[in-house]
C-alpha cells in the first residue's frame, strides 16, 4: 500500500510536495464525510482520474489498492451485520478511495521532496519538533516496508524448509530478532553517514 | 599529521574484551586487515569513524581525536558495511545517493551535479529512479559505496565489503577500489582482495599477530588458520 516514486512528469508529478500534502488531506477528508454511495461513486471517478492526469499504469495503480482489499473482506461483512449494507459499502468504497488518493501522492512524489516539504511545513515548530528528524523518521518508515517484507519472506521459507509451517514461535521469534537486528544495523548505517552529528 | 593512528587500543563488551592494546599507525593507501570471526577486526575498523568508542587508548584521525571529534571524523570517513541493503536508506537509488549530501547542505543543482556524477561513476545512471530494494546484491553494494564517495571523505573504511557477493560482484567492488583516490582500509575474509594492497595487518583474539606487507602478512594468516 506504500506506494514507492513512479518517475514521470505528468501535471500531478511537477505540482509541489506540499500542495500535494494540502489536496491529499483536503480530499482524504471531502471522502471521509460524504454521505451517500452516489457521490462516493462521483468521488471515485475523480480519483481514476487523478490516476489518468498521473499516467500512471493502471497494473500500478490495481498493486497499490489491491491489499486494502484483504481488510475490507473482513471488515465489510461485520459492518454489514451490526449497520447494514449501505454503512458497510459505504465504509468500503471510503477506505479504497483514502487508499488510492494516498498513492497518488506516493506514486508522484520523491521521498527527499516529502522531507523538503515536511520541513517547510514543521518549520514554525521547530523549538520543539526536529524536523529533519521527522522527515528521516518518515523517510525509514517508507524503506523499511519492502525491508521487513523480505525478511517475513526469508523466514517463512525457513519455516517451510524444516518442516515447521504450524509454529508461531518460528515465525515470530526469528522475525522479531532479526528486525531488531536491522534495525541496529540501520541505526550504525545512519551514524555512519553523519546523520545524528 | 593525516592517516590514521590507534594509541594503546583496547575495547571490552561486558567482560569479553575483544581488542587488546592495538598500537597502529596506518599511512598507506590502501590496507587490509584480516582475521577470524571474533579476533576484533570489525571493531577496530568501526572506531576509524566513532561507530565503536574504545574503552582504552585513542584512535586518532588525521590528528583529530574520534571520541571527541565524531562529526568532523564522520565528514573525512565513509564506511562502507558488509550488507548494504541496511546501509540504504533512502526507497529509491538517486534519493539514497543524494541523502549522504543532506549534511552538506549543498545548493540544489550542485547536489544534483555531485549525484549525477556518482551515479555515472558507478554504472547506476540508468537505476537512478528505481527502488532501491528491487537492484541485485552487487548494484547495492555498488549503492552503498556510490553513497558514500558522493560526501568526497578523505578516508574509506569496507568491513567485508564483498562477503555476501558472488565473485563477479566482488571483483567489480575490487575494481571500483583499485580507482579510489582516498585511503582506503578494507576488513575482508578474501585474501585475493588484499593481495595488491600496501598493508596488511592480521589480527588474532583481539591483537595485531602480523603487520606487513601482503604476501608474508597474508602467509602468516593462512599458517595461523591451518
Amino acid at each position: 500500500m506504500i506506494g514507492v516514486y513512479h518517475p514521470g512528469t505528468s501535471p500531478v508529478h511537477r505540482t509541489p510536495a506540499l500542495a500535494k500534502l494540502g489536496v491529499l488531506a483536503v480530499l482524504v477528508t471531502v471522502v471521509a464525510v460524504l454521505p451517500s454511495l452516489a457521490a462516493l461513486g462521483a468521488a471515485s471517478v475523480v480519483v481514476v482520474a487523478l490516476f489518468g492526469l498521473a499516467r500512471v499504469p493502471a497494473r500500478i495503480a490495481w498493486r497499490q489498492v489491491a491489499p486494502i482489499l484483504w481488510i475490507l473482506a473482513f471488515a465489510v461483512p461485520v459492518q454489514w451485520i451490526f449497520a447494514g449494507w449501505e454503512a458497510a459499502a459505504t465504509m468500503g468504497v471510503r477506505l479504497v478511495l483514502a487508499v488510492a488518493l494516498a498513492a497518488v501522492y506516493t506514486l508522484t512524489t520523491p521521498v527527499s521532496a516529502t522531507l523538503d516539504a515536511m520541513q517547510v511545513l514543521l518549520r514554525p515548530f521547530r523549538r520543539w519538533i526536529d524536523p529533519d528528524r521527522v522527515g528521516l523518521a518518515l523517510a525509514l518508515a517508507i524503506r523499511c516496508v519492502p525491508l521487513l517484507a523480505e525478511l517475513v519472506r526469508e523466514v517463512m521459507e525457513a519455516r517451510r524448509a524444516r518442516g515447521a509451517e504450524g509454529s508461531p514461535t518460528a515465525f515470530a521469534v526469528p522475525v522479531i530478532v532479526r528486525a531488531l537486528r536491522t534495525a541496529d544495523h540501520l541505526g550504525d548505517a545512519l551514524m555512519a553517514r553523519g546523520i545524528d552529528d | 599529521m593525516s592517516g590514521i593512528r590507534f594509541e594503546d587500543v583496547g575495547h571490552r563488551f561486558g567482560d569479553e574484551r575483544v581488542v587488546d592494546d592495538v598500537t597502529l599507525e596506518l599511512t598507506e593507501r590502501r590496507v587490509g586487515i584480516v582475521g577470524a570471526n571474533g579476533s576484533g577486526k570489525s571493531t577496530l575498523a568501526r572506531m576509524i569513524n566513532g561507530l565503536v568508542t574504545p574503552t582504552e587508548g585513542r584512535v586518532e584521525v588525521d590528528g583529530l581525536d574520534v571520541a571527541r571529534h565524531g562529526r568532523e571524523v564522520r565528514r573525512r570517513v565513509g564506511f562502507v558495511f558488509t550488507d548494504a541493503d541496511t546501509q540504504i536508506v533512502m526507497p529509491t537509488v538517486r534519493e539514497d545517493v543524494a541523502f549522504t549530501l543532506r549534511r552538506h547542505r549543498l545548493d540544489a543543482a550542485d547536489a544534483a551535479a555531485r549525484v549525477d556524477a556518482t551515479l555515472d561513476r558507478f554504472g547506476l545512471a540508468d537505476l537512478a529512479d528505481r527502488p532501491a530494494h528491487r537492484l541485485s546484491g552487487g548494484q547495492k553494494q555498488l549503492l552503498a559505496l556510490a553513497a558514500v564517495l558522493v560526501g568526497e571523505p578523505s578516508i574509506v573504511v569496507a568491513d567485508e565489503p564483498t562477503t555476501l557477493l558472488d565473485a563477479r560482484n566482488a571483483r567489480r567492488i575490487a575494481e571500483h577500489f583499485e580507482t579510489l583516490d582516498q585511503q582506503l582500509v578494507v576488513v575482508s575474509h578474501q585474501l585475493e582482495l588484499l593481495e595488491s594492497f600496501d598493508r596488511v595487518v592480521v589480527m588474532e583474539a583481539g591483537r595485531v599477530v602480523a603487520d606487513d606487507e601482503p604476501r608474508p602478512a597474508l602467509d602468516a594468516y593462512r599458517a595461523l588458520i591451518g
